[in-house]
């Protein structure tokens, strides 16, 4: 491991002990690794001294006490507990589990409430933007082609190496909290340019144009391909924001996809050659009428009881254009008596979602927006929930494992209608 | 002679990824493990659906696998298991990602990878494993299977 000067400099505690203990956990990290430096990332989301029951217990501290304690102890791993200055970098607070407005909504108690608001607090005394989303892309924080980032999230990692063009691997909550503190990310993965390139080569036979269709060659790619790269070509759209979105999602969840080219659409991809970096892929994979239906069976495997009674909707939280299709297919609708519909979205996107009126349509036809969190994270669904219907090939292959329910996946206009008649008719491609 | 005896001890070599020395009964999978929502880290049990260890604990056991999938929650997820004293005592495995690295550490147990000879092709559940991790030695003892 090479240092430069300042970089050791923190090491050896010259810029105070918080930074000391940042660094030497990001030493010790590249160093499982196997990278040699650091790169100088600009770029940090994460969660910050986030706060849970089991964390507050074992520390003995209770949430007005607990920052300094949790961000040194848990985050840097340090046996000793510092003084949290300001973060040195750009840093942003990605979701949470629970909804500051909509904590009642969700079933959350009180204390769950207070847990959030002050750990939310203590960071943004530091300088954290508190943005509680999983698309910090949609709310504010879009990193520029080739920044060096230092994200978690599935789903806004793959988004921002493939569709930003900037460079960030899966990093946790302990890296994050370092790196927001020193600026400082290994030099490794998909960092560097040699990482980067496709080894996949998958061949699109089938149109694929709805969100859905997205959803479902994302889900089918993360399964061919896992922790690897694929490139796709063939019967592809130009993929609009929202699209990308729910593909990378799925592929980042069946699968390990941090990064994926489409020919002539992503930054990197300009020909089917450049994101191949002039290699042979390791395989070429079909995928058709019948691996499309295969797929949709999958996500719909999980589901035999057409009486659906919650839509849960925003997985990854929904962008004012979804927010306006459900507005719209609700209008002047009432849903079902015996169906909940929930709808997760950014504190940033509702604030637009309030002024456009959409929030007011779906409320009156008795929907929640609510923000911060989803069903998975939070591990909420309306009391008594036994089949749900999602539109994100994401939140279907989490939630009925997470919660014990059935779940059908759709378009989102099924899953309106699902919430409008209590039934679910979605049909097959 | 018949068939070679079975070498009662088998060495692999590979890389340090953390430090230390531990020893205990070897708990091998060929499955990809996810940390947030494919553990408990309260009990230290793999609840991942579908997979071969589900409803297994890996509490205080040499942890083989091919190495980490699934959310960026994975070292925190570990991490707790830690706090919990619930964690496996090592973890070899063969794929390296910034999920186990970062896991690997804030765990602070003996971890090694890059070997010799494919761990998930030697060891056996059951087997007796001493891991010194700075010097990227397994020493695997044939244990009573399970």
């Amino acid at each position: 491991m090479r240092l430069t000067d300042s970089e050791q400099a923190m090491l050896d505690g010259r810029d105070g002990k918080a930074k000391q203990k940042a660094m030497d956990l990001l030493v010790r990290y590249a160093e499982a690794l196997g990278a040699e430096r650091f790169v100088d990332t600009t770029n940090v989301a994460g969660v910050p001294a986030y706060y849970s029951p089991v964390l507050l217990d074992y520390y003995k501290v209770t949430a007005d006490d607990a920052y300094e304690v949790i961000y040194s102890r848990f985050d840097l791993d340090s046996d000793e507990v510092v003084e949290v200055p300001r973060m040195m970098v750009n840093s942003c607070g990605l979701q949470g589990g629970v909804d500051a407005e909509g904590w009642k909504t969700l079933g959350k108690s009180y204390e769950a409430l207070r847990m959030s608001e002050r750990s939310e607090a203590a960071s943004a005394a530091r300088g954290v933007r508190i943005l509680k989303t999983c698309t910090p892309y949609l709310a504010g924080n879009v990193p520029k082609q080739g920044e060096h980032c230092a994200w978690m999230e599935s789903s806004a990692v793959v988004y921002c190496n493939s569709v930003l063009g900037a460079r960030t691997n899966t990093e946790g909550r302990e890296s994050t909290s370092a790196a927001m503190l020193t600026g400082k990310i290994p030099d490794w993965g998909f960092h560097r340019d040699e990482f980067r390139f496709a080894t996949h080569h998958i061949q699109v036979e089938v149109d694929v144009t709805s969100v859905m269709d997205w959803g479902m060659l994302g889900y089918f790619i993360g399964a061919a391909v896992e922790e690897r790269i694929p490139v796709v070509t063939g019967r592809i759209s130009r993929p609009d924001l929202i699209r990308h979105k729910h593909f990378g999602a799925a592929a980042a969840s069946s699968g390990g996809v941090e990064m994926y080219h489409l020919e002539g659409v992503t930054p990197e991809a300009a020909t089917l050659r450049k994101a191949l970096g002039s290699k042979a892929p390791i395989a070429v994979i079909p995928y058709g009428k019948a691996e499309q239906r295969r797929t949709y069976d999958e996500l719909n495997a999980k589901a035999s009881d057409p009486n659906v009674d919650f839509v849960m909707l925003g997985c990854p939280h929904a962008a004012l254009e979804q927010l306006r299709e459900i507005a719209g297919l609700l209008t002047g609708r009432r849903i079902s008596e015996n169906c909940k519909l929930w709808v997760f979205t950014s504190r940033a996107i509702k604030a637009e979602a309030d002024a456009s009126g959409y929030t007011a349509v779906i409320r009156a036809a008795g929907g929640a927006v609510l923000t911060d969190t989803c069903s998975s994270i939070a591990q909420a669904v309306p009391p008594g929930t036994k089949v749900a219907a999602l539109d994100s090939a994401k939140q279907t292959h989490y939630l009925p494992a997470i919660m014990g329910i059935q779940a059908w996946f759709g378009t989102t206009a099924d899953c309106i209608d699902a919430a409008l008649t209590g039934r679910w008719n979605g049909r097959r491609p | 002679m018949s068939a070679a005896p079975q070498p009662a001890t088998i060495t692999l070599h590979g890389r340090k990824v953390v430090g230390g020395y531990a020893e205990g009964a070897a708990l091998v999978t060929r499955d990809t493990i996810s940390g947030w929502g494919g553990i408990n880290p309260m009990t230290g049990t793999v609840i991942e659906t579908r997979h071969e260890l589900r409803g297994r604990s890996f509490k205080d056991k040499i942890l083989v696998f091919p190495g980490a999938k699934g959310s960026s929650g994975w070292s925190a997820a570990f991490h707790v298991t830690r706090i919990t004293a619930t964690a496996p005592k090592a973890m070899l495995f063969n794929e390296m990602t910034t999920k186990i690295a970062l896991g690997a550490v804030v765990m602070r147990i003996p971890c090694v990878t890059d070997f010799d000879r494919d761990p998930l092709e030697v060891i056996e559940t059951g087997d007796w494993v001493k891991v010194d991790g700075d010097r990227g030695i397994v020493e695997i003892h044939r244990g009573p299977r399970e």
